[in-house]
């Protein structure tokens, strides 16, 4: 007897079955977001602690008002310029004696905060402002902070803090992860965030 | 001289279709991985806003999520226009999200509630009243740990008012 071959196997029909699979996924899943602003909320104390006395000078007032307008420390300004009026305020160091701060390289002004540890960003929002115009406003604030940090970070370490916790993230990464810890933690303390919102 | 007959000229050779399953099965393969299922159906609308000073939510499984926006339009005879709370696949008051909150923290184990947090999927257009609420809701539950989710971006694209 002839020898005989296997017969072909017709795959035409492949691109059918592959398209329905296909279809099927694209409708069932969806590509999610993950990313955000991390933010942590003030416990709600019940106990009548006296609040302590904060100097107006060392708070930085942020006003967004029902009409998406943005009044900083009083006064009327666009979203480009925040980020530099907070990068200035926080960064000016003004403070003499044991409140001075050795790092800052601001204008050492008398009537703006005396140290980083000491300014405080105030963010007042009014029920009708749009989260929108929220979210870009605490972006910038945020940014503010990264800048010094990433600034202070590449003076000692010459690396940003960005690096420095992709680094301790990483678990392929040579080098001791708790020296890298404590000079993540160092630079947060220089510039803590410390960042108060409230709602009228 | 059969030998030298032409073909017929006007019929196009037939275009191979052999490799089309492969490039079918590239992009399966591409959105199985690239994408999650969908675990709750959104009943509002959902337009994130942008930022760029972001970073990733890790723990998926120890994120809870709340979503805040208007309804979508089949729902909007019923639900107005305004903007609502969803928590899983409803519409919700504020005052289920305490219970929502505390339901959450009974799924999981118990030395994981602390690292709970909650991701805050707020509509661009979405007033701040209601996050405001939302917010001290979840300072009354003890929930600190909040996340304001936003798609990577300039802020300068997102609205004005």
């Amino acid at each position: 007897m002839a020898k005989r071959s296997a017969p072909e196997v017709n795959a035409g029909s492949m691109a059918d079955i592959a398209f329905l699979l296909l279809i099927f996924f694209l409708v069932t899943t969806t590509i999610e977001t993950d990313t955000g602003l991390n933010r942590k909320l003030p416990p709600i104390d019940d106990q009548e602690v006296e609040p302590p006395v904060i100097k107006q000078k060392n708070i930085f007032t942020v006003l967004i008002n029902g009409k998406n307008q943005l009044m900083v420390e009083d006064e009327l300004m666009e979203l480009k310029d925040l980020r530099k009026a907070a990068v200035e305020f926080l960064d000016n160091g003004g403070g003499v004696g044991e409140d001075g701060c050795t790092y800052c390289k601001g204008k050492k002004d008398p009537k703006s905060s005396d140290n980083p540890d000491k300014a405080i960003i105030s963010l007042k929002n009014e029920r009708e402002t749009k989260y929108s115009v929220y979210i870009s406003v605490q972006n910038e604030l945020v940014a503010a902070y990264n800048q010094l940090r990433d600034r202070r970070a590449m003076e000692l370490y010459g690396k940003t803090l960005k690096e420095m916790e992709a680094n301790y993230a990483d678990v392929n990464w040579i080098g001791n992860k708790e020296t890298l810890k404590d000079k993540i933690e160092k630079i947060k303390l220089e510039y803590p965030q410390k960042l108060s919102e409230v709602q009228n | 001289m059969a030998k030298f007959n032409k073909k017929k000229s006007g019929d196009l050779p037939a275009i191979s279709t052999a490799s089309l399953p492969d490039i079918v099965f590239m992009l399966l393969f591409f959105f199985m991985v690239a994408t999650t299922m969908r675990d709750t159906t959104l009943k509002i609308e959902n337009k994130l806003p942008f930022a760029d000073q972001i970073e990733k939510l890790d723990k998926k499984d120890l994120v809870m999520y709340i979503y805040i926006g208007k309804p979508q339009e089949a729902f909007q005879g019923k639900y107005g226009k305004e903007s609502r709370i969803q928590l899983n696949d409803k519409f919700a008051d504020l005052s289920e999200i305490k219970a929502f909150i505390a339901s959450e923290r009974a799924s999981k184990r118990e030395e994981l509630v602390p690292f709970l947090t909650v991701a805050l999927k707020v509509d661009q257009d979405a007033n701040m009243g209601l996050v405001g609420d939302v917010k001290k809701e979840l300072r009354k539950e003890n929930a600190l740990k909040i996340n304001y989710t936003t798609k990577k971006g300039d802020v300068f694209a997102n609205k004005k008012n």
